[in-house]
């Protein structure tokens, strides 16, 4: 499984050909108290670089985008009872859905760790 | 001599208490400061405070619907009821007890003789439906209103009926949106500077257009450079608010009317700023086509906890023939209310884009503001706009030394002065701690956090209803704090201490959201 | 000029400090062609208390007002008795002249009576959740129509032919630039069940329906159960929205949430709020807890403070325009704030009893009024399942007889030509309101006047 992320603040867990997207620690921290997570229903097309979520603080609505192209296999329904997961957990068990991707080279790219620890030192 | 040994003693006995015994009272009330419950934990389903003639024995028409569950509603005596309201409206500032300098927002006197005169039976208890002959002096009261608002914005039509600003606006956007109809035009762009309040590309979004942001110069104005460059065949309107929501006059707005009109777009002004250039600027000779007025804002009737609202809105000679239904017009027999299109095709406005209200707009609100017009006049009106941009200066001038101010070195401000958070870096300290801060001292804070486009903003407008020595106590009291705040950042990260309530949980209310009431009424209570 | 502190030594004062020469030095930045040097010309000059309450006066003694005359107007907006308790709460200035209650610390007492009147609210329409109040019964009912949009993500609305119909025509207003899709039911003057087309709308509900939306009591008066067509709708995956113009009627019939609504709307004037010739009213707005998030308006929730202590705030914001923007629910700002204090304030002095008390008393005396007019030769009583309001067909055209019991000083009803110019067969409709502020010699009047009118 390998771990990519975006300049937009997502991450994203590749295993064949599904993966993983949730927000960064980064970004929940700029956030600050998450209050409701809107996730796409599965089945949804999204496309790389566009609106797939929603994640809103006290006095903020942020979108989510989809790092990559593809269709949504499930989302984290986790999230509706429990927002504050995305605090607490932000790259584990505060995901926020899973997708089949459609086309692997988005993937390059995209950062990888080193990358993006790099990228949140210069903000 | 001879000691009263019975009366009062006037000297205070012993060492006098440092605190209350045991900390707390009784009741949790703390003198004048009274604590409420619930009506639902106070009241009954078997009280009530009203009492009601019998009801006729008759066979009733309900056809079996008739309600028999419970329904739930708690009910007080009238002296009960006096009193939860009573309580509660102690927990509340409003600008009857102090400063109310919420910038954007004009938040001046309301004079008590709009109210008496808005409850005049006449206007109070007359019915949106009744026979027109039995409704000139209402009518004709809407028409003096059209007519001051006409005059005063050098405008040839006005739509009375909108209920609130945001509702005005959308007036102006579907005539906008109307008239590009009329002509085939399918343009799909509004653009709207970043400064602007929310609820501009909200109603442009509202009306099919999608929305682009022109950018801000270093001078807190519109980047008028950016915006000529975008104009284009699909550019419907610009959205622009004047005086802007950074307190400054658009200096370049004339250049902007004419580029956008020969660019065949319209120029859609928020006129929420209104009170900046009531009597001194027409907006008409600017060159918008539309802008909608806030009765609630330069014409003082009162906000109410958060409305009602009134937004008329006046219209450019290209956008009248496209104004909403209702309106009066003079007719043979006197004023005439037309409602309806269908019955009432008329060359004035053939191209109506129909009727936005049930029935002719706010009545209410449309005496108090024609009460509060004739008691200024022309000339008062003039004063208005001069002592309340005198007042945003002084305060500008009485707080940029210690506080950021963004702007200043651009000149003066209109009627409001806008600052920064900047001084406070390092500290930890933001500007809601700072608003906090000032409800402990009396006030109610400045608008915060708007507009976006300075980091920590805090938009002060006192309006001209303020004296000096109400705006220098402000300005003493903002100095005093800011100082504070920077000597011993500490004591002010959990303002405020003394108001009835600390700062509250607004996470846990959006994140398990409890919006009423849910538990069942003790019918025993 | 009495509403301006300043005086001219202050403000030579202030001039100074702010280092300006003189009061033009602050508006430097207005350009050449728009400077006005004057008072604007065509507007008088400023007035005294006085004066202005004497010609204000003048012009409030040309209306003729409901408390004077035999008074049977409603179709959307009804005169009951306030009680004096509730004028004189919202004059107080803590409510009166206060903001939105965006500091919630010093904005406890507006945050306690929105979250009172919101469980009021839910509780009379028999929904779980209401919000603060919207502009209107006519602009809630829209903003239901795009909210059913939302939740349902199709675009077919159909309209009900017992729909207001300045109602449904807000509606027109508001979507003839958006994608939704209106088909509206034509009224009929049904005998026994006018406007009654609850059997079509049913089947009329199919995959690519949004909502339908009904009226209860209808603009006729008639009353219907909703339970079927709520079945209807809810088969197919649409809503339905009840609109609601008459509050005081929910007293007395079932609830639309007990008959299966998903969104109720409705206009709340008449609980606490005068005529007012149309405005300021007070709309209500209320649904299940499920579609809560994509509800418009403003919401008041229940937190704590620092101290544990119960509070109340302004909650899930992120769905107003002020974050959202562009992606809003809604482009609302305002609400009602203060109709629905005296909507709140009324409410409470009737509680249950007195409501259901209020509610009986005018359907009595409706029922009582329709059999007496009823009688009258050439009359037919069209609505016979109704609450306080009914529509009589007349053997002429209604619209001039309103105007000539006008003329013998009797407010007797609305005619239906005046809500629907050019319907050839409404024109003889004349809808019929009776409160309990309306007294036997009142009857008496009305009755006579319409006989002598018809005769």
């Amino acid at each position: 499984m390998t771990r990519y992320y975006t300049h937009d603040h997502e991450w994203l867990d590749v295993d064949g050909n599904s993966a993983t997207v949730g927000i960064t620690d980064y970004a929940q921290g700029q956030l600050g108290d998450v209050v409701f997570v809107e996730v796409p229903a599965a089945g949804t097309h999204v496309a790389k670089g566009k609106e797939a979520a929603v994640v809103e603080s006290v006095k903020a609505a942020s979108d989510v985008y989809s790092p990559v192209t593809g269709i949504v296999s499930e989302a984290n329904a986790a999230l509706e009872g429990d927002p504050a997961l995305v605090n607490t957990a932000p790259e584990t068990a505060g995901w926020f859905f899973k997708l089949a991707l459609s086309d692997p080279s988005e993937l390059d790219g995209l950062l990888d760790a080193t990358a993006y620890r790099a990228f949140v030192a210069t903000l | 001599m001879t000691m009263n040994m019975i009366g009062r003693v006037t000297r205070l006995s012993g060492e006098p208490a440092m605190e209350l015994p045991g900390g707390v009272t009784f009741t949790g009330n703390k003198a004048l400061m009274l604590e409420e419950p619930l009506l639902f934990e106070r009241g009954g389903v078997d009280r009530t405070g009203v009492d009601l003639p019998p009801v006729p024995d008759v066979s009733d028409r309900l056809a079996g619907l008739g309600r028999s569950a419970a329904i739930g509603l708690p009910g007080l005596s009238e002296p009960e009821t006096v009193r939860h309201y009573t309580r509660l409206s102690r927990q509340n500032y409003a600008i009857d007890l102090g400063i109310f300098p919420l910038g954007s927002c004009t938040m001046k006197h309301n004079p008590r003789l709009n109210e008496k005169m808005a409850r005049l039976p006449g206007f109070a208890d007359i019915h949106p439906l009744q026979p027109q002959s039995t409704v000139q002096g209402a009518l004709q009261l809407i028409d003096t209103l059209a007519h001051w608002l006409k005059t005063l914005t050098g405008m040839p039509e006005v739509a009375m009926s909108p209920k609130a600003g945001a509702h005005g606006e959308l007036c102006g956007m579907l005539a906008i949106r109307a008239a590009l109809e009329a002509r085939g035009d399918a343009r799909k762009i509004v653009l709207v500077p970043e400064s602007a309040h929310g609820t501009n590309p909200a109603t442009a979004a509202f009306c099919g257009y999608a929305v682009e942001n022109i950018p801000a110069n270093a001078r807190g104005r519109v980047d008028v450079d950016s915006l000529l460059a975008r104009l284009g065949p699909d550019v419907a309107a610009v959205m622009i608010t004047n005086p802007n929501t950074c307190g400054l006059f658009e200096p370049d707005l004339v250049q902007i009317c004419d580029a956008v009109h020969a660019a065949g777009a319209f120029v859609y002004c928020d006129g929420a700023n209104f009170n900046a250039i009531v009597g001194r600027v027409r907006p008409g000779d600017l060159g918008v086509d539309a802008m909608h007025i806030n009765l609630h804002k330069t014409f003082s009737t009162p906000h109410g906890g958060g409305g009602p609202g009134s937004g008329p809105v006046v219209f450019s000679a290209a956008l009248a023939p496209f104004a909403p239904l209702p309106f009066v017009r003079k007719s043979r027999d006197g004023l005439e209310l037309v409602e309806e299109w269908q019955a009432h095709q008329s060359s004035d406005h053939d191209h109506s884009f129909g009727r936005m209200v049930a029935f002719h707009g706010q009545m209410g609100m449309f005496v108090r503001a024609l009460a509060y017009m004739m008691s200024h006049g022309a000339d008062g009106l003039r004063q208005v706009a001069e002592d309340a941009v005198l007042n945003a200066n002084y305060i500008l001038a009485g707080l940029q030394d210690i506080y950021t101010a963004p702007f200043a070195d651009t000149g003066p401000c209109m009627h409001e002065a806008l600052f920064s958070d900047d001084f406070l870096d390092g500290t930890g300290l933001t500007t809601l701690d700072l608003a906090k801060a000032m409800i402990d001292e009396g006030f109610h804070p400045m608008t915060m956090y708007f507009p976006l486009v300075v980091h920590g903003a805090m938009l002060i407008e006192p309006t001209e209803t303020e004296s000096k020595a109400s705006l220098d106590q402000l300005i003493g009291a903002m100095r005093s704090i800011a100082t504070r705040m920077l000597a011993d950042p500490d004591a002010f990260r959990s303002s405020p201490h003394l108001a009835p309530r600390r700062r509250l949980d607004e996470t846990a209310a959006a994140r398990k959201p409890v919006l009423g009431y849910r538990d069942a009424l003790d019918a025993a209570a | 000029m009495r509403y301006l502190p300043l005086t001219p030594a202050d403000r030579t004062a202030m001039l100074s400090t702010i280092g300006a020469l003189d009061i033009d030095a602050l508006f430097v930045d207005v350009p050449e062609s728009a400077w006005l040097t004057r008072p604007i010309a065509g507007l008088p000059l400023h007035s005294p208390e006085m004066l202005v309450e004497r010609e204000l006066s003048a012009l409030a003694a040309q209306n003729l007002h409901a408390g004077s005359v035999p008074f049977f107007v409603g179709a959307g907006a009804y005169k009951h008795h306030v009680p004096a308790t509730v004028d004189h709460i919202i004059q107080r200035g803590e409510f009166l002249t206060a903001y939105t209650p965006y500091q919630p610390e010093i904005a406890q007492g507006t945050l306690q009576v929105l979250f009172e009147f919101q469980s009021q609210v839910a509780r009379l329409t028999g929904m779980e959740v209401a919000n603060a109040s919207m502009y209107d019964g006519s602009t809630a009912m829209t903003e239901a129509v795009f909210m059913a949009r939302r939740v349902t993500r199709r675009q077919k609305a159909l309209v009900s032919g017992g729909v207001h119909p300045h109602y449904a025509n807000v509606l027109k207003t508001l979507t003839q630039f958006t994608d939704d899709e209106l088909v509206n039911f034509e009224p009929e003057l049904t005998p026994g069940r006018p406007g009654d087309d609850l059997a079509a709308l049913a089947a009329g509900v199919d995959a690519t329906t949004s909502c339908v939306i009904v009226q209860n009591p209808n603009i006729f008066g008639h009353v219907a159960d909703l339970a079927p067509l709520a079945d209807a709708c809810h088969a197919a995956g649409a809503l339905l929205i009840v609109v609601v113009t008459e509050i005081v009627s929910l007293g007395a019939i079932r609830s639309p949430g007990e008959m299966g609504a998903d969104i109720v709307v409705g206009e709340g004037q008449s609980i606490g709020n005068g005529l007012n010739f149309g405005g300021p009213y007070l709309g209500l707005f209320a649904c299940r807890d499920k579609h809560v998030r994509q509800m418009p308006g403003r919401l008041c929730g229940e937190t704590v403070d620092a101290d544990g202590k119960r509070g109340f705030v302004l909650t899930l914001s992120t769905r107003e325009q002020h974050i959202r923007r562009e992606k809003a629910t809604s482009n609302i700002c305002t609400n009602s704030g203060l109709c629905a204090l005296a909507f709140s304030v009324h409410l409470t002095l009737l509680g249950e009893k007195g409501l259901r008390h209020l509610a009986a008393l005018n359907h009595a005396r409706a029922v009582q009024l329709a059999e007496r007019l009823g009688r009258i030769p050439g009359v037919e009583l069209v609505t016979t399942r109704f609450f306080n309001e009914f529509t009589l067909k007349l053997p002429v055209e209604a619209r001039p007889v309103v105007r000539k019991l006008a003329d013998a000083r009797v407010l007797g009803g609305v005619s239906l030509g005046r809500l629907y110019p050019g319907v050839t067969n409404l024109q003889n409709g004349l809808i019929v309101a009776v409160t309990e502020s309306a007294s036997d010699a009142d009857f008496d009047a009305f009755e006579d006047a319409l006989d002598e009118v018809l005769a």
